[in-house]
């Protein structure tokens, strides 16, 4: 297996408050990876840390074998080459959605714009938003917001891709469309790294769960291994309030 | 009825005074207007930039941002007459009682008075920009500066638009406190007028008219452009299950 990913005894703290310690593990090519854990654990300041949203205090992130705070990789490089989907969405407010696809490979990747283009509209077919290329993110729901998002990180064609709880902000009717979306991917052997609170997801989809709890991990293992022989107590107490609901 | 005839013969007397000092005026309104934007979306782009790594561009940010804060508090705290009379004859005093030439000069005070209060309107319209906005241009890979241009600023240009208007209206009405120092905006030639007249009353009725259209045009003019800045409210959806080629428009009620 190829490894795409590794992170080496990651810390961050804010001002005295350590929030992350001694995060380590590694991703490989396809890897799906659902990481697990009740808020304020540290799951999406980890995320964050791993595209330098958040600077870590401690420890290494080694992307596709080099130190990414060395000199061998720029960060906009390396940020393009790791997607990001966020909670909150962030599509860009001044672009419609086909935009929203085409600017970032224009300015990044200095793709032509016609190549640009055809990229865009290939990937907003596949997330199910070709219809809505001339909408502006306000005039989307929640979920079709979510999708483009997708649509803007995978023409990037990034080696890894982000998820930041996805699906948190949605109204319930929205996150299956999401959740479709993402199971195609994963499908599709992307690899992923995804932060949920959506068990059900965690439990089929992905190749690996990580169940995190005050900024450790404290369980790296394959999803039947988590729901159903969890080792820790902790684990257990987590997962009954889940799957009692 | 004798007021009225003496308006309409100032009017059609010294038309060409009045139609120069209106010239004069929204030119020096335009420009200054447009100069101070321009100093305000720098100093907005670079008080609102992150520190820098490097310890030297860090120190160098720093002292900027200090001597910007100090360009601001000066000039939003005096009155642009009196600045306009520290400038223009501060100049002179420097260099032996040779005076700038007046139109430069006025432009010049306008625009770096414009300039202290647009900094804070852009800087505060830079702030209110969802910060999510830059992290997601951040996690595609763009720069700071990448960023900015491509995602930020444009949404502040369009949320900032009405308090530029704001100023372009006050800088028409503003300019009147450059005859301190005899630029021939339209204040100035009024006083020319009424020396030539002595018909003050109605002398400045006439100017006060003027103001007026100039600055209830500009205003309706700036609200056209508000809206067409906010982008149409119409978009289309392209193809359906069952047929292509099919269309829906979607409207937005007005």
């Amino acid at each position: 297996m190829e490894e795409i990913l590794r992170l080496e005894h990651l810390e961050k703290t804010f001002g005295t408050h350590q929030v992350l310690r001694d995060i380590s593990f590694s991703v490989n090519k396809g890897d799906v990876i659902s990481i697990i854990g009740s808020s304020g654990s540290g799951k999406s300041t980890m995320l964050r840390c791993v595209n330098l949203l958040e600077e870590p205090t401690g420890g290494k992130i080694i992307f596709e074998g080099k130190d990414i705070a060395g000199k061998e990789l720029n960060l906009s490089q390396y940020r393009a080459r790791v997607g990001m989907v966020f909670q909150q969405f962030n599509l860009f407010n001044n672009m419609n959605a086909l935009e929203n696809c085409v600017c970032p490979q224009l300015t990044v990747l200095h793709r032509k714009r016609e190549e640009a283009e055809k990229i865009a509209r290939d990937y907003l077919e596949r997330v199910g938003m070709s219809a809505y290329c001339n909408a502006r993110p306000a005039q989307l729901s929640g979920g079709q917001k979510q999708r483009v998002a997708i649509a803007r990180t995978l023409s990037m064609n990034p080696d890894i891709i982000l998820f930041d709880e996805p699906t948190s902000a949605l109204d319930p009717e929205m996150v299956g469309e999401v959740l479709d979306v993402m199971k195609r991917l994963a499908g599709e052997g992307f690899t992923m790294l995804v932060v949920t609170h959506e068990m059900a997801f965690a439990r089929d989809v992905s190749s690996r769960v990580i169940f995190m709890d005050g900024g450790v991990i404290l369980e790296d293992a394959a999803p039947e291994e988590i729901f159903n022989n969890p080792k820790q107590a902790r684990t257990r107490e987590f997962l009954s309030r889940y799957l009692s609901r | 009825m004798e007021f009225i005839r003496e308006v309409l013969g100032i009017i059609s007397q010294y038309y060409s005074y009045l139609l120069s000092g209106v010239g004069y005026t929204m030119l020096i309104a335009l420009i200054g207007t447009a100069a101070g934007f321009l100093i305000g979306l720098l100093t907005g782009v670079i008080r609102t930039a992150p520190k820098s790594k490097n310890a030297v561009l860090c120190a160098l940010h720093k002292i900027v941002n200090a001597i910007i804060a100090v360009y601001i508090e000066v000039f939003r705290g005096t009155p642009m007459m009196v600045q306009a009379m520290v400038i223009y004859w501060g100049y002179a005093f420097l260099n032996d009682g040779a005076t700038l030439p007046l139109i430069p000069a006025g432009l010049f005070i306008v625009s770096i008075n414009t300039g202290a209060y647009m900094a804070e309107i852009v800087r505060g319209g830079i702030i209110s920009v969802d910060r999510g906005q830059l992290e997601g241009a951040y996690s595609v890979g763009m720069t700071h500066a990448q960023a900015m241009v491509k995602v930020v600023i444009p949404q502040v240009l369009q949320n900032i638009l009405p308090s530029i208007s704001n100023e372009f209206v006050i800088n028409i009405k503003d300019t009147s406190v450059l005859n301190v120092i005899g630029v021939t905006e339209l204040y100035y030639m009024a006083g020319v007028i009424k020396r030539i007249n002595l018909q003050t009353f109605q002398v400045y009725t006439v100017i006060c008219i003027l103001y007026f259209i100039l600055t209830f045009t500009v205003t309706r003019l700036l609200r056209l452009a508000e809206k067409k800045l906010a982008g149409s409210d119409n978009y289309t959806i392209c193809g359906s299950g069952s047929d292509s080629q099919a269309e829906i428009h979607i409207r937005e009620a007005q």
